[in-house]
């Protein structure tokens, strides 16, 4: 019988199998100050994990992501895996997917990129590797590997 | 396949077939480009040359090259004249000019600033330059400065010298001849080498790359010795740059061991990189290359906007 760290959620979604010491990033994401009154988040870290040794797990109560967030998550957590929780029960479950363009997730690392000026557009990569994963900025051409740093 | 309303913001927009067909479009417009021959197919045509930044040659052989074609020019080329000096947005500013031009010429300092443009006009869009970005006609004219004198892009040895960190001239240079089958020497001053991703890209398609920081040693086996300026406008650090400025200088002392063909080229303006003495020499040839401007992006602008119907 495994230990139950965190108590099971109602409603809301499950963020589990996230690389070890990615939760805060992870919560980052979702944007904590953005919930509302009645969700409640969990965090669980350094968690013993089957496939990864150690895992990271982030429980949003009364909350579905976004597709720009999971898109967000599949760039810092490719690991992860996303699970929608309706009456307790789990009515969908799936791996983060990397979409071939990402859109308004991520800054342009160059400074003098068209994208960080006050322009009425939003940021803009291609995936033009996936392993690693490595991002083409749609304007400037500037190749992206590291994306913590750079989450808008 | 039709060049015919397409935007040309990068180098990498075209296939090694069209750039053969611009540059072989090219040569035939050259007897047009100096006046001894007549045509016009962009009559009625406004070609708008945004510049939002300082350039010479670039929007002169720009509109050289539309005059020539027969076209009319609508020129943007103090950017503290328009409304962007008063918060206008590039996108709006282009959106605007893209209802009153056929299409639009842009030389911006932000990278990225011809891909936006491209999406915010309904026009074509050709990069005429994007601060540290692409430059694609200059990369077509240096090619065609190449093929002029040897007949081929392939199997050449072209030695890059000079500032391959900041310069964006060769870094597109540098990926076409890649794509191309030339071999590429790189000689820069300490500091100023070829960003590895830079280098990445070239091994990528397959590039020939190999370094050589003894000026005189990369040129005794090569066909075409590429010179850059060191652009003190690209430097943070103003004792960087002093400290690069003047450490090299091509004179007919290094090139007396070159072998005859061997033609030296700059995309101007030159700061001492080059003695005036090697403009006597059969060397130079990179006024030819300033020359080539005007044909190669005539050849340009006629395939973008040229007789046929509108987004063909």
């Amino acid at each position: 019988m495994r230990e139950l760290k965190i108590t099971p959620i109602k409603n809301g979604t499950v963020i589990d199998h996230i690389g070890n010491g990615l939760a805060l990033e992870v919560l980052r994401i979702i944007g904590v100050r953005e919930l509302d009154k009645d969700s409640s988040v969990s965090v669980a870290i350094h968690v013993r994990s089957g496939k990864l040794g150690w895992k990271d797990i982030v429980k949003v109560e009364s909350m579905e992501l976004s597709p720009r967030k999971v898109n967000a998550i599949a760039l810092i957590a490719p690991t992860a895996t996303i699970s929608i929780i309706r009456d307790y029960k789990v009515r969908e479950k799936r791996v983060v997917d990397l979409p071939s363009r990402i859109v308004g997730v991520l800054r342009c690392p160059n400074p003098t990129c068209i994208s960080n000026q006050p322009e009425p557009i939003e940021s803009e990569f291609e995936v033009t590797d996936r392993r690693p994963v490595v991002l083409t900025c749609a304007f400037c051409e500037r190749r992206v590997d590291d994306f913590l740093r750079h989450l808008a | 396949m039709s060049l015919h309303g397409r935007d040309i913001t990068s180098i990498r927009d075209l296939s090694r077939e069209e750039i053969e067909e611009i540059l072989a479009s090219a040569r035939k417009m050259i007897p047009y480009a100096e006046g001894s021959k007549v045509v016009h197919p962009l009559a009625e045509k406004i070609v708008a040359m945004a510049f939002f930044e300082p350039s010479t040659r670039t929007r002169l052989s720009f509109e050289a090259a539309v005059h020539r074609l027969g076209g009319n020019c609508l020129t943007i080329a103090d950017a503290g004249a328009t409304s962007l000096r008063k918060g206008e947005s590039l996108y709006d500013t282009i959106r605007m000019l893209s209802s009153y031009a056929d299409a639009i010429v842009i030389r911006h300092p932000n990278e990225g600033s011809a891909r936006l443009a491209a999406r915010a006009s309904d026009r074509p869009v050709i990069n005429a330059g994007d601060g540290a970005g692409q430059h694609p006609t200059q990369t077509l004219l240096d090619l065609a400065t190449l093929h002029e004198a040897f007949g081929t892009l392939t199997g050449l040895k072209v030695v890059l010298l000079g500032d391959l960190k900041y310069g964006r001239t060769v870094h597109s240079l540098a990926y076409a001849l890649a794509e191309f089958g030339s071999e590429l020497i790189l000689s820069s001053p300490r500091g100023l080498a070829l960003p590895e991703e830079r280098r990445e890209e070239l091994k990528r398609v397959g590039g020939r790359v190999s370094e050589q920081p003894d000026i005189r040693k990369a040129v005794q086996e090569a066909d075409a010795l590429y010179v850059t300026r060191i652009q003190k406008e690209r430097f943070v650090d103003e004792s960087e740059y002093r400290e690069v400025a003047g450490s090299y200088r091509i004179d007919a002392s290094v090139l007396a061991s070159a072998k005859p063909r061997l033609i030296v080229m700059h995309p101007l303006p030159r700061a001492g990189e080059i003695a005036p003495e090697v403009d006597q020499t059969p060397h130079a040839a990179y006024f030819r290359q300033a020359f080539l401007a005007v044909p190669v992006r005539m050849a340009l602008l006629a395939s973008v906007l040229g007789s046929s119907r509108r987004g063909g």
